[in-house]
């Protein structure tokens, strides 16, 4: 465990003069502060909380922590999964939520600056009025950008856009020592030495603390068309998802999922939306794609092959979506499958997974064997798209100890077969706390010896996130 | 059973834009979509449909051109057929002058299908007008029983039983066929088209009704002519103010409360 120096009057004193009015303490700390969304990995509570509200003020405060040697988290909307948040050696969470301004908008190079607080669903609507389209859209639309940054989150159109990374033009940091520094530039290429902006994007809070963000916008579509293909068998279902790309379909989503979890989450919801029988047949699974474009007329083609590839593939029908109410809702029951599943369960746990799209039947399959040799539940979804599995062991009924053991079991299972099909731990919500001890095994020593020789770089006395991504506390010597 | 369902095609906005000088609605630059209680009206003939296969579904609009696209929905959603009453003449219609005209078209489009509709099937109301007129004018026309406010819908022998929303509760209603109900939003919403249907609904001919072929309506109560509406001003009322409960820790002194403010609102 890494040695801090504990928070004296004095240094709260300075804290105070650093941000003033924005500093908490003791009974008045929010209790929301010492977790994310996945408590199972532990919560601690931080001595202290700073509702940052400026880059100088975020400097002013590093360069006192980093002067007392005193541990930082900083927290967006604290929606992650990985318990990349939570401040696992106390002393000081700074939460961006009050960062929550959009600066200014480039039409003539499509982009925007946004100070890190800003929502996603703040900025995606806001990006409408302007024409424009930011294309990232992870499942919970809560989260700030520095978030979907800090984790380079991916989410549903990721299959045809990319992930967050791809529209992360320059961004403003504020060191651990408490410097301001720059990276990246509105431009669309660069050769300029090494991206300290793409070494920030995914480093979960480890590095730097990013205070404004430029990101890349695109026009925004003129029309859009879901499909929804309901299948009796998710092996059938899942099998038919490598043919969109064989036959150029390019959808700007492509999700599966079994009928278990979209009724936990229509149940969620209060409304039933997708059919679960065609014809007297029961339905077991769902393939869910959309397509944008120009126009309709673009449009109508593509869905017409789509769909007629997808009835040779064996669904039992397939239904469109193009009007708003009816895009709506079905997207609404998708993005609510965590809410559905956290309802139903006590105990969670999850991982994300990425493998090669055509490696997604396989890898199913395998997660069903396995299953069988525990005792919670196994539900998953996927962004079928992109390879991207959602994987969640849920149990009402287990001890909290005997659950933790078999799903760290179940975990490293998965893993090892993950990297042998060639894919990788976590496809975008990241490592945080929950995970590093998976990373190692997945990643190698050396390559873990690269990225502690870069933490320390950015990071000299590791007060940054401590605990978090390649930083393992219970490791000697660090 | 033969269903006529009516639909209309409405501004998807709740700020309907009105035009200053004839206080008509202007539709250039709104997105248009089906009356969402139309939708539930084809939805629960589609129902009787599904326990029925023999059921012929046709939809019926009155509007410009472009209320095509709305009735193609209806074809991909569940239709059988559908007709486009469209003239110049009718435009202006208030909702006496419309449901006569429905009234008169539905006469021929009998004729021209050779049926009889048993039901003639409406939504309670269009969310641009909401004058929740035109289904019982049409059924005052036509001189047919009506049921308004229909959740949903079951077909019997001797007729139709109606569950129809109330204050407390449901109530069923027989009523002899023909008739005609008007629906309200009910616990589920119109079912997704399928590609097949969609794809049919793209290249479906929709017969095109006019003044010409129209025969059957007296010019004189179709359009502005045949309106006793007269639009004095049309304007989108102010947001009222949330209210609030007043609630002490006894009676007495909440009416205390209550009539302190009132009297400082000089209202007593």
């Amino acid at each position: 465990m890494e040695n801090y120096d504990p928070i004296t009057q004095e240094i709260l004193a300075e804290l105070e003069k650093a941000a003033p009015g924005h500093v908490i303490t003791g009974a008045d700390v929010n209790p929301d502060y010492s977790r994310d969304e996945m408590p199972i990995y532990g919560t601690r509570m931080p001595d202290v909380t700073i509702d940052v509200q400026s880059t100088e003020e975020v400097a002013a405060v590093m360069k006192i922590c980093y002067e007392h040697n005193i541990p930082v988290t900083t927290r967006g909307a604290g929606t992650g999964l990985v318990g990349g948040c939570t401040p696992v050696c106390g002393g000081v969470v700074l939460c961006t939520m009050r960062m929550n301004k959009i600066l200014s908008y480039d039409l003539e190079n499509f982009a925007v600056t946004v100070q890190s607080g800003v929502l996603l669903q703040q900025l995606a609507e806001d990006a409408l009025k302007h024409g424009c389209m930011y294309p990232p859209d992870p499942g919970e639309k809560m989260a700030t950008l520095g978030g979907n940054v800090a984790t380079n989150a991916g989410g549903m159109r990721a299959v045809k856009y990319g992930a967050t990374r791809d529209y992360v033009r320059a961004m403003t940091v504020v060191l651990p020592t408490g410097e301001i520094t720059h990276f990246g530039a509105t431009v669309s290429k660069t050769s300029s030495g090494y991206s300290l902006l793409n070494l920030m994007i995914g480093s979960e809070g480890t590095l730097g603390i990013i205070t404004e963000l430029t990101l890349k916008l695109i026009p925004a579509p003129q029309a859009t068309v879901s499909l929804m293909a309901p299948f009796e068998e998710l092996a059938v279902c899942i099998s038919a998802v490598p043919k969109f790309f064989m036959k150029h379909f390019r959808p700007q989503a492509l999700e599966f999922f079994e009928k278990e979890i979209l009724i936990s989450s229509e149940e969620y919801l209060g409304k039933q939306v997708f059919p679960r029988k065609i014809d007297g047949t029961d339905v077991g699974a769902y393939l869910l794609v959309t397509f944008d474009g120009e126009s309709m007329d673009e449009l109508n083609s593509i869905v017409e092959s789509a769909s007629e590839m997808l009835l040779e593939e064996g669904a039992l029908d397939v239904l469109v979506a193009d009007t708003a109410p009816k895009l709506k809702d079905i997207w609404a029951t998708r993005s609510s499958f965590l809410e559905g599943i956290e309802e139903q369960t006590k105990l969670l746990d999850e991982c994300d997974v990425v493998v090669p799209v055509n490696k997604i039947a396989s890898y199913v399959a395998y997660v069903n064997e396995i299953k069988q040799n525990y005792n919670f539940e196994v539900k998953y979804f996927g962004h079928a798209g992109d390879g991207n599995l959602h994987i969640y062991t849920c149990s009402t009924e287990m001890e909290e100890a005997e659950f933790k053991k078999q799903v760290d079991q179940f975990l490293s299972t998965l893993y090892q077969k993950t990297i042998e099909l060639g894919g990788q731990i976590s496809g975008e919500h990241g490592i945080g706390y929950g995970k590093v001890h998976f990373l190692e095994n997945a990643l190698g020593p050396v390559n873990m010896e690269l990225m502690r020789g870069i933490k320390k770089v950015f990071d000299p006395k590791m007060i940054l996130n401590p605990g978090k991504v390649c930083m393992d506390l219970m490791r000697k010597g660090e | 059973m033969n269903i006529l369902v009516c639909v209309k095609q409405v501004p998807d906005t709740n700020e309907i834009k009105i035009d200053p000088v004839t206080n008509t609605l202007v539709r250039d630059g709104v997105p248009s979509i089906v009356n969402p209680f139309d939708g539930y009206a084809l939805e629960a003939a589609a129902r009787i449909k599904d326990d029925a296969p023999d059921t012929k579904i046709v939809v019926l609009s009155m509007g410009p051109q472009q209320a095509e696209n709305a009735l193609r929905e209806c074809l991909a959603i569940a239709a059988d057929k559908a007709y486009l009453v469209t003239d110049r003449a009718f435009g202006g219609s208030d909702t006496l002058a419309t449901s006569y005209i429905l009234s008169k078209s539905i006469a021929k489009v009998e004729e021209l299908e050779g049926v009889k509709f048993d039901a003639i099937f409406c939504g309670k109301q269009a969310i641009d007008g909401d004058t929740a007129q035109v289904g019982p004018e049409i059924a005052e026309h036509l001189g047919y029983p009506q049921v308004t406010y229909a959740l949903e819908v079951k077909s019997a022998a001797d007729g139709l039983h109606v569950y129809r929303e109330a204050e407390d509760g449901k109530e069923v209603i027989g009523v002899q066929m023909p008739c005609l109900v008007t629906f309200t939003k009910p616990s589920f919403d119109p079912r997704f088209p399928t590609i097949k249907r969609k794809m049919a609904a793209r290249k479906a001919q929709i017969t095109q009704l006019t003044a010409a072929e129209l025969t059957n309506i007296d010019p004189a109560h179709a359009g502005l002519k045949g309106s006793p509406t007269k639009v004095k001003r049309t304007y989108v009322p102010p947001r009222k103010e949330a209210g609030f409960v007043v609630k002490e820790e006894t009676t007495e002194a909440s009416a205390q409360k209550l009539y302190g403010l009132l009297n400082k609102a000089h209202v007593i």
